[in-house]
């Protein structure tokens, strides 16, 4: 437990000076999961075997080991990884295993960092809950009547359970940095095309991105140093010089421009939320970073955009899972009739209902009042952030309105469950980098404070979130 | 329009055709796009639409659809991008197509054709990329399906022409351009029946003047030019025989059933497709400037409208045997290879429109597929010219040649061919023909034309076939005359 | 914006779903409220505004014409619900 409670780079320490092995790591987060796992749920499939085998040929390090090397991490199970399952906690992919390595797997396999698993999710990243999994739902290891959010609820719990040290997420509509916020863990939404999509499994392509989650903002600076980078196996991938985001992390924010957004400063934020957001900006300022009223008038639109736009890329992303070349097939009469009853029982209801509103958005007759409409207000709603940084270096705004609901809740009406990404959904919109960092409690729940920053500008997002990060000092942890 | 003309209706066709292009690679992922290999070996993830791959585009592919786009005399869309089509099948990995819908890589083009002794432009609407299906096989009791990927992601163009074709025969005849424009252009061999080359065709029937077009009705499956042709002549009657009857016309998908020579219903406009059309997320944006047109243009080799011109000018040919010699680029390289070596073009010309393509055709083979060699039509010529063989002995010489590939001399050599030009040796002969065929000889000298040709047979028959007619001939006639 | 369980019959079979009557119901009810919610979209003028397809605007990327094998037959069809004589096996397509 308490080693598991390090930061990643006293534990790298302690594995250059051979305190400890990698595998002695790996055991130690193995045997956390055994502990706590069948509260917590936050793994769909746990590989020790391998995991350990793996651990023990890293047992010798070399001189020039990284950062991550031995470090135990988790994969949400939406991220291809090679012989293993990846479900995308969806009965339609319950027995498929993958027959390729995604270029984040990949990446961190070669820096020597040991993925121990594949963490629950809502069924193809579909959901602002966790409880959307085709499995079972994933409970917040703050309170276990509650849920962790989603989509990436198991990435975010097995984090903050102290499971493992890091564990990478997909975020199209808010799905890392919301449940970031429920768990009381920091998680980064990169820049679109920052890091490569290639073998995530597509929910919206272009709205997806994969981003970490860690306890601290150096650990999640360390993990997107590994993760980030431009990728020929991805077209959307940028080719640009990745900077050096360690260090970014000086403390200093002298001077640091901060916008607050004035919609998103009204109803239907929590009481408790607004009390802990308005300390961080007490805190920031006393750092010396000037803050400023803006406006993103488009924002509220953001919303009604992307339940067309994501729905529309996604009734098309998972038309390939229909029974022929991998996955669940249920028989049928014939060929169409095998395709409906092996989509009907694959997918849960808020994927078929998303499915169902994508293809409606798309069909004829539709498409303009619906889908085009949905991305010419997504130019509008990028138009406004690129204004606003034009003063500004960072907005900030809560990361959702409200702490972790109880589980079961919210599920019957799916606008007010949607509601959950209203801070979150602007930015994917933009294809812009934000941060959801821990900032307090609010009834024992942990509240997160979102900086958003400038695209490709992730420094500046970690340097805020580390300065702010350490002034107030948020170290509770969940107890289990 | 002789042939349409004389038809109660105007026909109105379009023509939309996949071409395969020749790439090494597929359009999206790296597997190997060659041809005939075993199911399902050129696949990998992205081809088989496994969960999270994604696309990349192959560069030879954007340079040779823009190729064939500018060869077809497209104006290259500057901002070109790709398109999702959605459909369900199982030989559609991804459950879509990456496809091109309002932003194609060529559009606004022309072909010009040649057919019935008239020439005429055809539009050409657009040139677009997209990625090809795998290969259903329906087992024939109509139980199951088997699905081969190997197909899967190779790239094609469509071209969609304007409906600006009026008779079968001009659908025939463009297409054969485009078959020409392709091969020359190094994009595709365009073989029918490995489906390198697909069409399908929209007919439609109006009554003379009117400006309204009628219900058109889609034809697929034909699998060959002519068959192409025999299902729109088809088609053409059936249309009209509805139309007289006072049927409506309706809709409807048909496919050309070769066996019984006739189109078959597929299904009907109810079941049209909602295909959801929206840009490839996965792709990014085409910025083609100006000079990536230029430097694709310059590739372009001498087409054959260009070719069709220099053959005219430089060796005074007819046109027709022009637009015969120039329809594919390998024969028209035979031809000036044959030429080359000093034989006679329009010599050249009879032999390779006659018994070159006679005998490819009849066997269904390119010219490349037989061992003769342009220089071997060339010496063979020369040998005629020269008089060491004659002309219906070089036919069976010439049938020798493509099929084993011999040099002329050798086989004539070889089989005793050689023209017998020495006059004793023919006088000898001529002399015992007369002697044996009095009857001729008095027919001749009665003014009976006929009876000449009757003794030049004989002689040639006591010579094999190699006397050397002419000489056969002044020496009969100056026997008979002495 | 009502959804009848007539439409949501059409988006259905587009979809490639089968929906218990039950379902379809809920189903037209839950698509109705989000299309409801969606909008307010309509309340916006976007006659002169150009849709964003891609966040980033990266253009012409490209890959070389090379060509390599990745699975072989076998690793294909390890996958495969159906398969016979190295080929995928579905139910007979019917004609449409
Ligand atoms: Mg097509
Ligand atoms: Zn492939």
């Amino acid at each position: 437990m308490s080693l598991l409670n390090a930061s990643i780079r006293d534990l790298h320490t302690k594995i250059q000076t051979k305190e400890i092995k990698p595998s002695e790591l790996v055991s130690a987060s193995l045997e956390r999961i055994s502990a706590t796992d069948e509260r917590v749920k936050a793994f769909l499939s746990v590989h020790g075997d391998e995991a350990l085998a793996r651990a023990k040929q890293l047992d010798d390090v070399p001189a020039d080991a990284g950062l991550l090397y031995g470090i135990p991490g988790a994969l949400k199970d939406n991220m291809s990884t090679k012989g293993l399952p990846t479900t995308c906690a969806s009965k339609i992919l319950a027995n498929y295993k993958s027959a390729y390595d995604a270029t984040v797997v990949t990446k961190l396999n070669d820096l020597g960092a040991v993925t121990v698993g594949k963490t629950n999710m809502d069924e193809f990243a579909m959901g602002s809950s966790g409880e959307n999994s085709g499995f079972f739902p994933t409970h917040n290891p703050w309170d276990l009547t509650r849920v962790p959010g989603g989509s990436s609820s198991g990435s975010a719990a097995s984090v903050a359970a102290g499971q493992v040290l890091f564990s990478l997420g997909s975020d199209t509509g808010g799905s890392i940095r919301q449940p970031a916020s429920y768990c009381g863990v920091v998680g980064l939404k990169p820049t679109y095309g920052l890091v490569s999509r290639f073998g995530l499994v597509a929910y919206a392509s272009s709205l997806d991105q994969i981003g970490p989650f860690t306890q601290t903002v150096e650990d999640n600076a360390i993990v997107l140093q590994a993760i980030a980078g431009h990728d020929k196996l991805d077209s959307t991938s940028a080719n640009l010089a990745i900077p050096d985001y360690l260090a970014a992390l000086t403390g200093d924010i002298k001077g640091l421009r901060i916008g607050l957004p004035k919609e998103y400063f009204g109803e239907g934020m929590d009481a408790g939320v607004r009390e802990q957001i308005a300390d961080v900006i007490k805190t920031l300022e006393r750092l010396g970073a000037t803050v400023g009223e803006v406006s993103l008038p488009n924002s509220k639109y953001a919303l009604a955009s992307y339940y067309l736009l994501a729905p529309a890329e996604a009734s098309s992303n998972l038309a390939r899972f229909d029974g022929v070349r991998y996955g669940l097939r249920v028989e049928g009469e014939n060929l169409i009739d095998m395709y409906k009853r092996t989509r009907a029982e694959g997918f849960g209801e808020e994927v078929q209902r998303r499915i169902m509103l994508g293809t409606y958005a798309l069909s004829s007759g539709y498409y303009d009042a619906y889908y085009l409409r949905a991305q010419k207000v997504r130019t509008l709603i990028k138009q406004d952030f690129d204004q606003v940084f034009e003063n500004y270096d960072v907005i900030l705004s809560p990361t959702a309105p409200t702490t972790a609901f109880e589980l079961g809740k919210k599920s019957d009406d799916p606008v007010t469950m949607y509601l959950n990404d209203i801070y979150t959904i602007p930015v994917n919109l933009a294809g812009i980098p934000a941060i959801s960092v821990p900032c307090g409690l609010s009834n024992g729940l942990p509240v997160g404070v979102q900086f958003i920053g400038k695209a490709f500008d992730e420094s500046t997002l970690l340097r805020v979130a580390h300065a702010f990060e350490q002034a107030k000092s948020f170290t509770a942890r969940a107890n289990l | 329009m002789t042939t349409a003309s004389k038809a109660k209706y105007e026909t109105i066709i379009g023509l939309e055709v996949h071409v395969e292009m020749n790439t090494r690679s597929k359009i999206f992922c790296g597997c190997s796009a060659e041809f005939g290999v075993p199911p399902n070996t050129n696949v990998c993830p992205i081809c088989l639409g496994h969960p999270g791959v994604l696309p990349v585009l192959n560069r030879e592919v954007l340079n040779k659809a823009m190729k064939a786009s500018l060869a077809l005399n497209c104006t290259i869309t500057q901002d070109s991008k790709f398109d999702r089509k959605n459909y369900f099948y199982p030989d559609s990995p991804d459950a879509y197509q990456i496809s091109q819908f309002d932003k194609p890589i060529g559009q606004h083009g022309w072909v010009e054709i040649e057919v019935d002794g008239y020439t005429k432009r055809i539009g050409v609407n657009r040139v677009h990329m997209e990625e090809d299906a795998g290969k259903s096989t329906h087992a024939e009791d109509g139980s199951s399906t088997l699905v081969d990927f190997n197909r899967a992601g190779v790239p094609l163009i469509e071209i969609v022409s304007e409906p600006d074709i009026r008779t079968p025969n001009e659908a025939k005849a463009y297409l054969e351009k485009l078959k020409a424009i392709m091969q020359y252009c190094e994009i595709s061999d365009c073989k029918m029946e490995e489906g390198s080359l697909r069409c399908d065709a929209n007919i439609s029937l109006r009554p003379w003047g009117r400006e309204k077009f009628g219900t058109k009705r889609e034809l697929k499956n034909m699998n060959s030019f002519t068959n192409v042709k025999k299902a729109l002549e088809f088609e053409q009657q059936a249309q009209e025989a509805l139309i007289d009857s006072g049927t409506e016309i309706q809709q409807a998908t048909l496919r050309w059933d070769d066996a019984a020579s006739k189109t078959v219903v597929m299904r009907s406009k109810e079941d049209a497709h909602d295909y959801r059309y929206f840009t490839e997320p996965d792709l990014v944006q085409l910025e083609i400037d100006d000079a990536w047109i230029a430097s694709v243009r310059a590739t372009i080799p001498e087409l054959p409208a260009e070719r069709k011109a220099r053959y005219i000018s430089e060796f005074s040919l007819p046109s027709h045997d022009v637009e015969v010699l120039t329809a594919s680029k390998r024969v028209a390289e035979f031809f000036e290879a044959s030429v080359a070596t000093g034989a006679d073009a329009k010599t050249v010309s009879n032999w390779i429109m006659g018994d070159v393509l006679g005998y490819l055709n009849s066997n269904n083979l390119e010219i490349t597929d037989v061992p003769v060699k342009p220089e071997q039509l060339g010496a063979m010529i020369k040998m005629i010219e020269e008089g060491q063989i004659s002309n219906k002995i070089a036919k069976d010489v010439f049938k020798d040649m493509l099929q084993t590939g011999k040099d002329p001399q050798a086989i004539v050599a070889e089989k005793g061919l050689v023209q017998i030009s020495d006059e004793g040796e023919l006088l000898k002969i001529i002399g015992e023909v007369i002697a044996n065929n009095p009857k001729s000889v008095e027919d001749y000298k009665a003014g009976k034309e006929r009876a000449l040709g009757a003794l030049v047979g004989q002689v040639m028959k006591a010579t094999k076939g190699k006397g050397n007619p002419g000489l056969v001939n002044k020496l009969i006639l100056e026997s008979l005359n002495a | 914006m009502s959804i009848t369980v007539k439409d949501v019959e059409h988006i259905a079979n587009l979809s490639r779903l089968i929906l218990s009557d039950e379902q379809k119901v809920k189903m037209a009810d839950s698509l109705g409220k989000i299309l409801n919610f969606a909008n307010e979209l309509q309340e916006l003028d976007v006659e002169n505004v150009a849709p964003t397809t891609h966040s980033m605007p990266l253009k012409n990327v490209l890959r070389e014409d090379e060509a390599s094998t990745w699975l072989t037959q076998h690793e294909a069809l390890s996958h495969a619900p159906d398969q016979e004589s190295g080929q995928f096996k579905v139910p007979a397509v019917m004609e449409g």
